[in-house]
């Protein structure tokens, strides 16, 4: 009874002994995101840069840095994994390699590149190969239309500030998708055809409610641009009382807890992990895959991870907006704060069976979603 | 300068959608022709943002390259005995189709040639979501309403069609 107990306690509180390490992995993170850090300071100096290059320096280095985030979220982000599964475990994790285990992940990175690229035999080349590249661009395509902070004067800090940019995300994650049903038919082996045709269901039953709860937002708001959905969050107690999370209490609210839902079933993360089931397929639709593009659909999945993340940020938890004015800062603490949750969840909760994911999709939360949608609107339209 | 890089963009995307076009007509690997037309419906969708319809081409991506696609790459991979295949793409009955798709060509450059298409000045174009949102709940409220019942109907016929009959009374 008592290690029952024992248990419990440290699923629910092993986290909160990671508080330090999240700090570390706040300042990792910026250190990451420096070459975006450089934007803001050459907003500093935008005197010294000529107008006309100005928005060319926001999307050169944006660019950078969203390239930079990417390839080096993953290095961190599995480190971070693994400290927080061990602690909720009640272990230590990776603590040999650098201090509390920090070059861990480089080791493994290096030792993910010189490992035999392995293709079988029988597998569909073309396909096999393609599969991981359409499988990160997806990931990474997607971040053009993050804007990450706003000057002063109005200008958003972003690669590609498009008057449609919900629509964009919604769009180009869904060919992540296909990169799924790509490796997992050109792996022609049984145990990734299944989990492949596994994500794609999970991924297309799964896109319904998000956009629909996207569409939550954007009718309260009126922009289906994301610097305008930030913008409408400006103001309110201590900066952060209008929060789209905090208005019309508590619908928005749910909708903000059903679409990190969505998104950890989009991500194909536990408690929706069953395309990649270690106990019924061993690894799902990337069995086949070894070395440097088994380690690009890690880069994809974590970046799968920190795109929802940040995109929950932006559109419920006020982007760049809080107590201390708006801050590119605050966004990056705010997104990798949730992808902390989201590994937290995953050593938290069982995995889900198949009929019980569908059912939860189709039954649960598409229904709420609309009703959401409905009553936001009705609301909207009388205020 | 920048004219010259668009026009490259331009030209490539559309060698890549005419190729992948036909290679879903004449490849002869199901799969890799479904894959195929990704890239045409994406290609599509750039045609799209060079036109400056930037809604329609994130819909185009949504609905064509997310939605029927994946649903297409279904039903192929479920299709039976997908392997052995033997698709037959050879030409046959050559002169009745050069025929019917020359007569088109010409009735297509006929076309383009003789409507007035109100093109506006080259430039930057505006967005065009709000203008889309208000036709459609205004001025093409009961085109719109049309479409969408009649999609309902497709739903609730194909789910009719699957059922099992004598399966129960739910």
């Amino acid at each position: 009874m008592i290690t029952r107990f024992r248990q419990i306690e440290m699923r629910l509180m092993g986290p909160l002994t990671m508080i330090p390490i999240v700090l570390l992995l706040v300042i990792l993170g910026t250190i990451a995101a420096l070459p975006v850090v450089a934007t803001i300071l050459s907003e500093l100096v935008a005197d010294f840069v000529p107008p006309a290059l100005q928005h060319l320096t926001i999307v050169v280095l944006g660019t950078a840095g969203f390239v930079g985030i990417l390839a080096l979220n993953p290095i961190y982000s599995i480190w971070l994994e693994r400290k927080v599964a061990a602690h909720v475990q009640d272990r230590l994790g990776p603590m040999r390699v650098g201090w509390h285990g920090l070059l861990q992940s480089f080791a493994d990175g290096v030792k993910l590149m010189f490992k035999e690229d392995l293709v079988p035999r029988d597998a569909d080349r073309v396909l096999f190969g393609a599969a991981p590249m359409l499988a990160v661009a997806s990931a990474f395509a997607a971040f053009a239309i993050v804007p990450w902070g706003v000057r002063e004067d109005g200008t958003v800090l972003a690669v590609a500030n498009l008057n449609i940019g919900v629509l964009y995300f919604i769009a180009i994650t869904s060919l992540g998708a296909l990169a799924v049903l790509m490796a997992g038919w050109g792996s022609n082996n049984k145990y990734a055809l299944y989990g492949g045709m596994r994500a794609a269901a999970q991924m297309v039953s799964y896109e319904i409610p998000t956009a629909i709860l996207v569409l939550v937002v954007v009718a309260q708001v009126g922009s289906l641009s994301i610097p305008d959905i930030v913008n409408a969050q400006a103001g309110g107690i201590l900066g952060v009382g209008d929060w789209l999370i905090f208005q019309l209490f508590p619908l928005n609210l749910i909708a903000f807890v059903l679409f990190f839902i969505c998104g950890l079933a989009e991500t194909n993360r536990t408690p929706f992990d069953i395309p990649e089931a270690e106990s019924e397929l061993v690894a799902g639709f990337h069995t086949e895959y070894s070395g440097m593009r088994f380690a690009f659909f890690f880069l994809a999945e974590y970046g799968n991870m920190l795109l929802v993340s940040m995109l929950a940020a932006l559109l419920f938890l006020g982007g760049w907006i809080g107590p201390f004015g708006s801050n590119p800062l605050l966004f990056f603490v705010k997104g990798f704060g949730l992808v902390v949750v989201q590994m937290w969840l995953r050593w938290t909760l069982p995995r889900l069976r198949v009929d019980q994911l569908m059912g939860i999709c189709w039954k649960y939360v598409i229904p709420i979603s609309f009703f959401l949608l409905v009553v936001t609107t009705v609301i909207k339209g009388l205020l | 300068m920048e004219s010259m890089a668009s026009a490259a963009i331009f030209y490539g995307v559309a060698a890549l959608v005419l190729g992948s076009a036909l290679y879903v007509v004449v490849g002869k690997n199901l799969v890799h022709s479904a894959f195929a037309l990704v890239a045409a419906f994406f290609g599509v969708a750039v045609f799209y943002v060079y036109l400056g319809a930037d809604f329609l081409a994130g819909a185009q991506v949504l609905i064509y390259v997310g939605g029927i696609l994946t649903l297409l790459l279904f039903g192929v991979m479920l299709t039976n005995q997908i392997y052995n295949l033997n698709l037959r793409s050879g030409a046959i009955q050559v002169v009745p189709g050069a025929l019917s798709a020359g007569l088109v060509f010409a009735l297509l450059v006929w076309i383009i040639q003789s409507v007035d298409w109100g093109a506006m000045d080259a430039g930057d174009p505006g967005p065009t979501s709000e203008s889309i949102g208000r036709l459609l709940v205004g001025d093409y409220l009961l085109p719109f309403e049309i479409a969408s019942v009649l999609l309902l109907i497709a739903l609730m016929g194909a789910a009719m069609l699957v059922r099992r009959r004598g399966s129960g009374s739910s």
